[in-house]
């Protein structure tokens, strides 16, 4: 086969010789992004890597390249714990109980309140 | 040709040719985040002979960094004949990326006190990325060298069959003794007791063996225009789009 791209001729493909064992893979790592010092460090996907050094050196490149970043935290993922996907029922709630949202407090009307009549003052 | 520009131009060559040698890994790198990675790394590279270039073309009177990029003979390049090699397996291109990049780390470090204010000012702004470099590297030789036999094996051969050609690296210019006198750059000598010292720890802890130096006939004649015969092909290649009309506006 003569491919257009130069690069894969000269990989002369037929001489290979290895093979991927089925399961040989590296663990999966979860990436989070911090944008500045302080800030929080927001999940924003994964990697695969051999070892936690490689995994911020690939992390960095995936997800710190093309945003501002200030540091980049790894976590492999099997040591995240979750609940079990079937669980999702837990989080639901009655309509009936918007006592219990923050939105339920009036709060912002009285602070909307509170600056107006502060701006009076000055 | 002067000694500063000698020294730039040997730079941004080293630069441009090592990466688009490491570019030619896109795709084809060994796993989907390296192959990113090294991509990325070498478009640093690039990065840093278009700034080189351009200190060229603004401060010395030479043509504009496409020009001197892409339209100059093999003859005209001043890059070491490492640089040049073909990528091979990933364990020459990663040794290479590993002598290389602690090379030149350690130039741009000296050059942060160089007396030319461009070059020391370069220094300062690619100091991180240059630090980065160093860092993928020495993890995937730490990583490797302590891995399996055969990966153990096979980063060690590529590092002894390396040697001849990355102490080509520090082949001197005619320029050498003027760059010292007027506090440009301290020299290749200076460069290279420097790269030792950075790499022997990594190669310890990556349990390779650092061949014997002293028995070994560095590959000269890059820094002279005298190149193996495989800088040609790639100046074609790299050069083939803008050569078909080196006038045409992009």
């Amino acid at each position: 086969m003569v491919s257009l791209d130069p690069r894969i001729n000269r990989l002369d493909l037929q001489e290979r010789k290895e093979e991927t064992q089925p399961h040989e893979h590296w663990p999966t790592w979860e990436v989070f992004h911090q944008k500045k010092r302080g800030a929080q460090a927001i999940h924003v996907g994964i990697v695969h890597a051999p070892s936690p050094e490689l995994a911020l050196i690939f992390a960095k490149e995936q997800f710190g390249r093309r945003q501002k970043s200030t540091n980049i935290w790894v976590v492999k993922s099997s040591e995240v714990f979750t609940f079990q996907t079937g669980d999702e029922d837990m989080f639901e709630t009655t309509p009936e109980k918007s006592y219990r949202d923050a939105g339920g407090y009036r709060v912002r009307d009285k602070i909307n309140a509170f600056k107006k009549e502060n701006q009076q003052d000055q | 040709m002067n000694a500063i520009k000698d020294l730039i131009l040997k730079m941004a060559d080293d630069a441009l040719i090592i990466g688009h040698r490491n570019s030619e890994w896109t795709g084809l790198g060994p796993t989907l985040e390296e192959d990113i990675s090294f991509s990325s790394i070498a478009q640093d590279k690039l990065g840093h002979a278009l700034q080189l270039y351009t200190i060229l073309h603004e401060d010395h009177e030479e043509q504009n960094p496409d020009l001197l990029a892409f339209t100059r003979k093999a003859e005209d390049f001043r890059c070491c004949q490492y640089v040049e090699m073909p990528i091979g397996a990933y364990d020459f291109s990663l040794i290479r990326q590993f002598l290389f990049d602690h090379a030149e780390y350690n130039r741009y470090q000296m050059l942060s006190n160089s007396s030319n204010n461009r070059l020391a000012a370069l220094s300062q702004k690619i100091k991180g990325e240059i630090k980065y470099h160093v860092l993928h590297a020495d993890t995937w030789v730490i990583q490797l060298g302590n891995g399996t036999t055969e990966s153990h094996d096979r980063l060690q051969k590529a590092l002894t069959d390396s040697m001849p050609l990355a102490l080509g690296i520090f082949e001197k210019s005619a320029f050498e003794a003027e760059l010292i006198r007027n506090n440009i750059f301290e020299g290749e000598d200076a460069l290279r007791e420097r790269w030792l010292g950075s790499i022997t720890p990594i190669l310890q802890k990556a349990g390779l063996e650092l061949p014997d130096i002293s028995t070994i006939e560095p590959a000269y004649g890059g820094r002279k225009g005298q190149h193996t015969g495989h800088l040609k092909p790639l100046l074609d290649e790299m050069g083939e789009v803008l050569n078909t009309d080196p006038t045409a506006s992009w």
